[in-house]
């Protein structure tokens, strides 16, 4: 009874290209009810486990005064929110990850595209240079970290940079530590910027490869001057799903940003993103939970509502489509 | 696919000004090419120099007589608990790749061709994770998991990973466009859905479970923050661990922790030249959603 039900609600839910043509309608097959808990089963119980209950148990905890246990008795209502709104830490966190995103959106989205446009342009190599501009994808933050803050932006003057600069008669600058002016931005942007223009480049490469050439001579034939106007008026409209995306997936893990800081700035008050915040917040001597949660849920509400607006904005489109 | 590249239409009819342009992005891209591999030269330079010549304030290119002997003192220094953390890293990314790819392929097989009353609003239950970035929920998950008694332990970090919700996306996504012909001849021969994933399903879609696998080994291996909070123990340290314990510590070796970090990437590379197709495949999927 259940089974006749069953397949047309599943056929609306299918994408139209990948319909095949079976007009038979779906069999019911033996043990079919079986069959769909059986597949199902580990990953549901996994998701509850490991998703939906740790969140619902920090939402508990975020109304509780949580510190240094995680069953705890004493409901203090909005207490915590109000406590890390109201706080300095980590509103300033805040700050330091609005700021990360406003220096590493765009300088990502302008190299990786521009990076595909030019492999995408030239007529030899392009696998060589494809393959040299994806492979630091290969290193972890950790790994690109270590050689950031103890070679190329070492504060003495055997790091990369100071050899540089004392060329120009420049004395050890203390890159990682130098405030006023915020240089410490300088590593903490380009060591994102060398391990993920790779891989949205790859992603933009994809769309300029998948651009009808047609096009071009159309527009050609139609009286397009030169590069610019073919760039503007076609690759442009054409690359802009892509573009969104790449928006969207860049500005999402700028906000989670945490191995980069931790590993080159520490604790540092002046540049502490907010999951740098919480790691030491909840997990440091404090062991303060309730707070952590209240931090945690704020963060998680902020990153779901601008990931909605943005993709309302750009209109990227609903999550069912591929 | 079969798209001619760009340039060779417009090459037709290119003038001086588009000669220029190919000549200024061969220039960028050169510096481009030079800059991005630099960390990769200053990991080797840095990982075959003696302390002292790498401390010297006058700079070298290349150490006159590179010391491939600080990656034998690396393995056998004290301070550096290189081999288990490799032992460890290897574990978790293997196990957390096979179950990964267990678990989210038979749901999002599930969800895709199992008629079930059940899986539009299971495949909505997923959905809505997607909107939640897994780091962000790192403080309740720990709490998870030491209330279990997994911290410092293969389970903790292995398996509160295993249940991507993107993951089981990808796989519904891609189970809805795999040609429905082959079920129905094996549902012909019989065969039910366990045997039909299994015996059909599975062994033709190899490319595309190449490139999640891929995805998902990489992201294991280099994953920092989850090690970070279950791995408290020395012994139960992934690569990153360790690395990011000693990028502060002042006492290390410095030729011995660029070694150490040549080493953790190898796994990686090899990965990258003999699967890259695989790789760009993945990255193209899980890219663009």
């Amino acid at each position: 009874m259940v089974g006749a039900a069953m397949p047309s609600r599943v056929v609306t839910d299918r994408p139209s290209t990948s319909r095949t043509g079976t007009a038979v309608p779906v069999r019911r097959i033996r043990g079919q009810r079986w069959a769909f808990w059986a597949f199902i089963t580990p990953f549901l119980v996994g998701l509850i486990g490991f998703v939906y209950v740790p969140i619902i148990w920090s939402a508990v905890l975020s109304f509780f005064d949580a510190q240094g246990t995680v069953v705890p008795t004493r409901f203090i209502g909005l207490a915590n929110y109000k406590r890390m709104l109201t706080d300095g830490a980590f509103t300033s966190a805040l700050l330091t990850f609005t700021l990360f995103a406003v220096f590493i959106v765009p300088t990502t989205f302008i190299v990786s595209l521009g990076l595909a446009m030019m492999v995408n342009r030239i007529q030899a190599a392009r696998a060589f240079f494809r393959s040299v501009f994806f492979l630091p994808t290969a290193c972890s933050y950790v790994v690109a970290s270590l050689v950031w803050k103890l070679s190329i932006f070492n504060g003495v003057r055997f790091g990369l940079a100071n050899q540089v600069a004392s060329l120009f008669g420049s004395d050890p600058i203390a890159w990682l530590s130098t405030i006023n002016p915020p240089l410490y931005w300088i590593p903490i942007v380009s060591v994102r910027l060398w391990l993920q223009s790779g891989f949205y480049m790859i992603l933009f490469l994809a769309a300029l490869q998948n651009i009808n050439p047609e096009l071009y001579e159309a527009a050609f034939v139609d009286g397009a001057k030169g590069g610019w106007q073919l760039f503007r008026h076609i690759t442009l409209p054409l690359l802009r799903p892509t573009a969104v995306s790449v928006l969207l997936l860049c500005l999402i893990a700028a906000y989670q940003a945490f191995d980069e800081f931790y590993n080159l700035l520490g604790n540092a008050e002046y540049a502490r993103p907010p999951l740098v915040y919480l790691y030491y917040l909840a997990l440091g001597t404090q062991q303060n939970f309730g707070l952590g949660s209240a931090g945690a849920l704020i963060l998680a509400a902020l990153i779901a509502i601008v990931t909605i607006l943005q993709s309302r904005l750009l209109g990227f489109g609903s999550k069912g489509e591929s | 696919m079969s798209a001619a590249p760009l340039s060779n239409v417009v090459g037709l009819h290119r003038g001086g000004r588009a000669r220029a342009l190919d000549v200024v992005s061969w220039v960028v891209l050169v510096i481009v090419t030079i800059l991005f591999l630099l960390p990769f030269y200053l990991m080797i330079r840095n990982g075959l120099s003696t302390t002292q010549s790498l401390t010297s304030p006058d700079w070298s290119f290349f150490p006159t007589h590179p010391q491939w002997r600080n990656f034998t003192d690396l393995f056998h220094s004290p301070d550096i608990p290189m081999l288990s953390s490799l032992k460890n890293s290897a574990i978790i990314a293997v196990f957390s790749t096979l179950g990964t790819l267990l678990i989210c392929s038979l749901a999002g097989y599930a969800l895709a061709r199992i008629p079930n009353r059940a899986a539009t609003p299971i495949f909505y239950g997923v959905i809505a994770t997607l909107m939640i970035p897994g780091a962000v929920t790192f403080v309740p998950s720990f709490i998870i998991v030491s209330s279990l008694g997994w911290v410092s332990d293969y389970r903790g970090l292995i398996i509160p990973g295993l249940f991507s919700g993107f993951t089981v996306f990808l796989f519904r996504q891609y189970f809805l466009a795999f040609p429905r012909e082959l079920e129905e001849a094996a549902r012909v021969d019989g065969l039910g859905h366990w045997r039909t994933f299994w015996r059909i399903v599975i062994p033709n879609s190899g490319a595309f479970i190449a490139a999640i696998a891929v995805i998902t080994f990489i992201g294991s291996w280099n994953a920092f923050l989850w090690p970070l909070v279950v791995a408290q123990d020395q012994s139960a340290w992934t690569v990153q661990v360790t690395l990011s314990t000693f990028i502060t510590a002042q006492t290390v070796n410095l030729p011995q922790l660029f070694c150490a970090a040549i080493i953790s990437i190898l796994p990686l590379i090899l990965v990258f030249v003999f699967l890259q197709r695989y790789l760009v495949q993945g990255v193209a999927q899980t890219g663009i959603k």
